[in-house]
């Protein structure tokens, strides 16, 4: 796979040139934080950033997405039936996604795209999707990537990669996707030794910035009752107001509800994010709720990511260290103590 | 206000010791330099825990609702008056409570501390009366606090606690500017459509995660009406009518009620001013019912009682 140098300059032109034949998504500021958005016109991407306050994986999976449509019309032949809402899959770049966010969304896809379930919608928009990452050379403090199986330049999930060397970027393709789209940026250098030596040292600069870290090796061996039954919960979820910021700012959050909304005659069948902070989300049609407690709903949040995860799919725990949690929990409850008093208990 | 904290927690100490309470509600220091947590503390040994910063700027009158034991809490001015509200309203009895009065020279916003440093990370702040000097990679600056506090902080008029059987500290000057609502006043000069406009723009990032809306004591309803599944009184999507709708009513079920906390404010992930919808209903409220939230545990809100003279233009 080829390493190119490619400077900073050209890679804007090569950026704007690619939105004649994709559809770009990249990091803008707008307001006071970063989020991701197709790129129009002349707005260039601003990769004078941490990360973005929400994850991108709305890009893949809507916070509202209307699934089907249906008329309730009975002289029409077709009432009653749901019918898939058309949708479009044009290739697409997300240019400057973090390698925390890029691991994610292979996380989600063990949900997604499964042996025994496939989303459509998801899988079709993953497949059209080329990911350029951004390297990490300033991890936050609140990053914990390299705890939890990822890091500042992690390369899972991603096409390309870039490490930002100042005044010019090398580019790393880590697929035949990437590859070829680096091949239509008709860039002239390969990356000589010495500058991939300098990527290589950028890479361990910024592991080593990397100032949070939690246990997660015990975890595995737990049993999964006594967890569950471990008398700190109360304590971790006392200050909990039971909001969705968390799970809506995760980048592994996955959890959706699917609502009918009627107007007339005419039904769209949606899916919108849904969190398991909130009462509905385990509501029985019979009005019990078996999280009715607000520490039951705190402990089902962090008990998925660090256990039932773990167990279930054998490959660690349901969180890449992105701290976008840790940052924006109004009342400050921070997982990485919560790592450390589930895997210490 | 640094010294609160010794104080609070020889107050805390003392209370538990005697078994004068049950618990004690206060703010933790935050894992992160600007943020601190809600805590409850019910063992004498645990008060060191408490803290008293700056950035205790959620309301602890959120966490009383249907308790049943005795409770001390700690308590700046907005906060007892969201107690007088809550006692009012009959989700705790005073006799419950012991409050621990925090006269308050204001809540330092954490996200203008953030902008000021252009969205890079503070690792590190520390506190005097005063000033704030926040550090972080390549940068350290001091500050006047008083010129980072939080909107509601620099318009509030109460910030002596109303209520509390205890102060940890002298009461501090009141603001005595009669007019805090410009920033309203200039919303009720704008005409309709660019009313809609201005409201519709100020939600349009909203996530509905409802954290605004969880972070006020006065929504304690069992279940909101947002959460409703039978009937179900508003689509649950980001679509704009309904995420106004959401705004508009919570807004009104506040009406009579808002002490302008600011927690709804600082609570919102995507930095949205919520307390645009709410203040212009207390400032209806002040002028229509002369009505102040939570000012007294005597008088119920203005919206769930009647008197002869109530206002009633309104009424054609
Ligand atoms: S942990 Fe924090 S962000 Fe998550 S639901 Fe509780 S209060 Fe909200
Ligand atoms: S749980 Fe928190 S730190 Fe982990 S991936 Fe989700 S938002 Fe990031
Ligand atoms: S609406 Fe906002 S400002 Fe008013 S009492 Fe509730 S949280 Fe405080
Ligand atoms: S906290 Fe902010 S994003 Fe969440 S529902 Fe309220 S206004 Fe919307």
């Amino acid at each position: 796979m080829s390493e190119t140098v490619i400077t900073r300059e050209e890679i804007k032109e090569f950026i704007k040139s690619l939105q004649g034949s994709y559809e770009v998504f990249a990091p803008v500021r707008e307001g006071g934080y970063h989020r991701f958005k197709q790129l129009t016109g002349d707005e260039a991407a601003d990769l004078d950033f941490s990360n973005t306050r929400l994850s991108p994986k709305s890009l893949l999976f809507p916070q509202s997405e209307r699934m089907f449509e249906f008329t309730l019309d009975e002289t029409n032949e077709d009432s009653h039936i749901l019918k898939e809402t058309p949708k479009e899959y044009p290739p697409a770049v997300v240019f400057g996604i973090r390698p925390c966010d890029a691991k994610a969304l292979r996380l989600v896809n063990v949900n997604f795209d499964n042996p025994e379930f496939t989303d459509p919608w998801w899988a079709k928009r993953l497949d059209s999707m080329t990911f350029i990452g951004l390297g990490c050379n300033d991890p936050c403090s609140t990053c914990f990537c390299t705890s939890v199986g990822c890091g500042p330049f992690h390369e899972e999930g991603l096409d390309i990669l870039l490490f930002d060397l100042g005044e010019r970027y090398l580019a790393k393709a880590l697929t035949d996707k990437g590859e070829q789209l680096l091949g239509q940026g008709g860039f002239q250098e390969d990356a000589d030794v010495d500058t991939r030596k300098r990527a290589g040292e950028l890479k361990k600069e910024a592991e080593h910035k990397i100032s949070s870290h939690v246990p997660t090796d015990k975890l595995k061996d737990k049993d999964l009752l006594n967890l569950f039954d471990a008398p700190f919960w109360d304590e971790v979820a006392f200050a909990c107001i039971n909001c969705g910021t968390c799970t809506f700012l995760c980048p592994t959050c996955w959890c959706f509800d699917i609502q009918d909304e009627v107007s007339k005659n005419q039904g769209d069948r949606i899916r919108n994010w849904d969190s398991c902070m909130f009462p509905l989300f385990t509501l029985h049609a019979s009005g019990h709720n078996p999280r009715s407690e607000k520490v039951q709903r705190a402990r089902q949040r962090f008990m998925h990511k660090l256990k039932y995860y773990v167990d279930k799919y054998g490959n660690g725990v349901a969180c890449v260290g992105c701290g976008r949690c840790v940052n924006y929990c109004p009342v400050n409850i921070d997982i990485r103590e919560v790592f450390k008093l589930m895997n210490e208990w | 206000m640094i010294a609160y904290g010794e104080k609070i927690r020889e107050i805390a100490k003392k209370l538990l010791a005697e078994e004068r309470v049950d618990l004690i509600i206060g703010f933790k220091q935050g894992t992160l330099p600007l943020m601190t947590e809600p805590v409850m503390i019910k063992e004498p040994e645990k008060t060191d825990q408490l803290y008293w910063s700056s950035f205790c700027s959620m309301n602890l009158a959120n966490y009383l609702p249907k308790r049943k034991e005795k409770i001390g809490i700690i308590a700046k001015g907005c906060d007892s008056r969201n107690i007088a509200v809550h006692i009012v309203e009959n989700q705790i009895q005073r006799e419950q409570l012991y409050i621990i009065g925090v006269p308050c020279t204001g809540m330092v916003d954490r996200r203008k501390i953030q902008s000021l440093v252009d969205g890079k990370e503070v690792r590190e702040a520390i506190e005097s009366d005063e000033e704030l000097t926040i550090k972080g990679n390549g940068f350290e600056q001091t500050v006047k606090k008083i010129d980072y506090l939080q909107d509601n902080c620099i318009t509030c008029m109460h910030r002596n606690p109303v209520i509390h059987d205890e102060l940890v500290g002298d009461l501090v000057e009141e603001r005595k500017d009669p007019d805090p609502y410009d920033d309203v006043k200039e919303i009720e000069e704008l005409a309709p459509n660019e009313k809609w406009e201005l409201y519709s723009n100020l939600i349009k990032d909203c996530t509905r995660c409802y954290a605004c809306r969880n972070a006020c004591p006065l929504c304690y309803c069992p279940t909101c009406f947002v959460d409703e599944a039978d009937p179900q009184w508003v689509g649950k999507s980001i679509d704009p009518t309904d995420t106004m709708t959401f705004h508009i009513l919570r807004a009104f079920h506040c009406a009579g009620r808002c002490t302008d906390c600011g927690a709804c404010q600082q609570a919102c992930p995507v930095d949205i001013n919520v307390r645009l919808f709410t203040r212009k209903l207390n400032k209806d409220a002040l002028e229509l019912y002369g009505c102040e939230a939570g000012l007294s545990i005597e008088e119920r809100p203005p919206l769930d009682t009647y008197q002869p003279d109530d206002y009633d233009k309104f009424i054609r």
